[in-house]
């Protein structure tokens, strides 16, 4: 499936319930289910800026794919996590770069993108940005 | 009258029709506002007089000859008697300033820019403190030479007073206190910590931020030099506040600003001050907030203080019964006299995800370090999830609120 495919699976998901607690509900089990970053990146150099709640993100380049690895110390900002991994893992830098995560206004949760919020969950969407434009500028090189 | 000593209980359905706001809706829920530490909310005689101001009563204040700034600037004055009065402090001894922060910055600037402060001299602060009672006085000590001591706290969350006692002493400049700490709630034995800052010729500032929306605080019987609060988190406008300070220290102390209004003459050569309260009121002050200020103290005083404190003291003890029975919640501070805050650690729940859970259920609580980081830190923690109350939260808000934060854990786990 393309980037903007998943996206808009995200968003009929996300459209079949009725309130906000089962939106959060499913973001929770979104959380429990991604798994933990490797022990080895959940330090200070991979600490994404946050203030509440704390986000690792760890980024590898192989065979012309980004590989994420990302991690939170909360649950709901990391079952928003887990849908930004479903949209951008293991993708060309040029496909990351070219779709913006328009989802996450589609479901209602843009509240969370807020610089207010300090979830670190808009400086994680960045950081997904940065790594893939760092990969594509160092491999481009002639 | 009867024989018996029972204090008539607090009528909140009627407090609370008193405040628009508690009758809104959030997420399709009723609202139930539990962040009174931040900001209380408003009664609709706040939020008239206000508009009655601008509608009705703006001008400028003092120098004015026409009748609408003889009018602001009288109501302005009134205002600040009425403060003076309830507060047992004279007209002269009130500063509106537009907070807490402002005034405790007030406080320490213009002290140091006296020279009040002996290099090598300490200043004195707690464990409890909120950022805007520590940085100040690091910002002076660092340019002073001073140093800093700090009161520790007991694991109940209260302040060691032993240690306190020991660490006032000829060398302490200052006893900067808070009187209620907002992020556990604990109140403070500011008097005695006060009267022992005089003994030994040391000034003192008491933090009231936390107090006013609860109790009545009287200078007199406080003993303080300098005491601030904001009149926000008292019924109140955002962006007032007000220091109270001794006449004869103030008046020797410099100006905090420069500006119109603090000024009798100015000359290329050489400006006099005013005299107080103006010499620290720079420009044009927050006068409809000013004015509005004396409206809030007057309603908080309509309803009895003994009234007031049964009612706080029922809902603090019903959440704290509720949640002490939630498996793996620790309530951070449990100390003997506490104003109606439960601040609590979840194991295994993070506290930013507790605030979004309860927000869907209409239920308003803080999150976070609660601008305490030392505090924090003392406990081991980042952070806490805060609930406030107010005299106007109910036992029945208690209960949802402890029925939907264990329903939020559970789904969190």
């Amino acid at each position: 499936m393309t980037i903007p495919e998943v996206q808009e699976e995200i968003v009929q998901e996300f459209a079949m319930f009725d309130d906000w607690a089962q939106k959060y509900e499913y973001l929770i089990e979104c959380g429990k289910h991604l798994g933990n970053i490797d022990p080895r990146y959940k330090s200070q150099e991979f600490l994404v800026r946050g203030c509440q709640s704390q986000v690792w993100l760890y980024a590898s380049y192989i065979d012309g794919k980004v590989n994420y690895q990302v991690d939170s110390d909360a649950i709901i900002v990391k079952g928003l996590a887990a849908l930004v991994m479903r949209v951008y893992n293991h993708r060309s830098p040029d496909e990351i770069l070219d779709h913006p995560p328009t989802f996450i206004e589609k479901i209602g949760m843009q509240a969370h993108l807020s610089p207010t919020r300090s979830n670190g969950l808009l400086s994680m969407v960045k950081h997904v940005q940065s790594f893939a434009l760092a990969f594509k500028t160092k491999y481009s090189q002639p | 009258m009867t024989s018996t000593t029972a204090i008539s209980p607090l009528h909140v359905g009627h407090i609370r029709s008193q405040i628009p706001i508690l009758s809104r809706e959030i997420k399709g829920k009723p609202l139930v506002y539990l962040d009174n530490a931040a900001t209380t909310q408003k009664p609709q005689c706040v939020v008239d007089a206000l508009c009655h101001y601008y509608l009705q009563a703006n001008a400028n204040v003092h120098r004015g000859i026409h009748t609408l700034s003889e009018e602001a600037t009288h109501a302005m004055e009134q205002s600040r008697h009425f403060l003076a009065d309830y507060l047992g402090a004279l007209p002269e001894e009130i500063i509106f300033t537009k907070g807490t922060t402002e005034a405790i910055n007030l406080v320490a600037s213009s002290l140091a820019k006296g020279k009040w402060f002996r290099p090598g001299g300490q200043i004195l602060l707690s464990y409890l403190e909120h950022h805007a009672n520590i940085v100040p006085w690091q910002m002076v000590a660092e340019q002073h030479g001073l140093e800093i001591k700090v009161i520790p706290v007991t694991d109940q969350g209260e302040l060691d007073l032993a240690a306190c006692r020991a660490l006032i002493s000829p060398n302490t400049q200052m006893v900067a206190l808070g009187h209620t700490s907002n992020a556990l709630g604990t109140v403070n034995p500011v008097r005695e910590i006060v009267a022992w800052a005089r003994e030994v010729g040391a000034l003192s500032l008491v933090d009231g931020a936390q107090a006013m929306g609860h109790t009545r605080v009287n200078m007199t019987q406080l003993g303080a030099d300098f005491f601030a609060f904001s009149a926000h988190k008292a019924f109140g406008p955002t962006g007032v506040g007000v220091l109270y300070g001794r006449a004869n220290l103030l008046d020797r102390m410099p100006p905090y600003q420069g500006g119109g209004e603090m000024i009798t003459e100015v000359r290329f050569e050489k400006t006099t001050y005013n005299t107080l309260p103006f010499k620290f009121e720079a420009g044009t002050p927050h006068i409809s907030g000013n004015i509005v200020a004396a409206e809030a103290v007057k309603w908080f005083t309509a309803h009895a203080p003994e009234a007031v404190a049964q009612h706080e003291q029922q809902l603090l003890q019903r959440a704290t019964h509720r949640l002490e029975a939630i498996d793996g919640l620790r309530i951070i501070g449990q100390a003997k006299h506490k104003a109606p805050v439960v601040s609590f650690v979840v194991e295994g729940v993070h506290h930013h995800d507790l605030a979004i859970m309860l927000d869907i259920e209409g239920i308003a609580v803080r999150t976070g370090h609660h601008c305490t980081q030392p505090l924090m830190e003392r406990f081991g923690i980042t952070g806490t999830t805060r609930a406030s109350f107010s005299l106007y939260n109910t036992l029945d808000e208690v209960d949802f609120f402890a029925d939907m934060l264990k329903r939020a854990i559970n789904k969190l786990r």
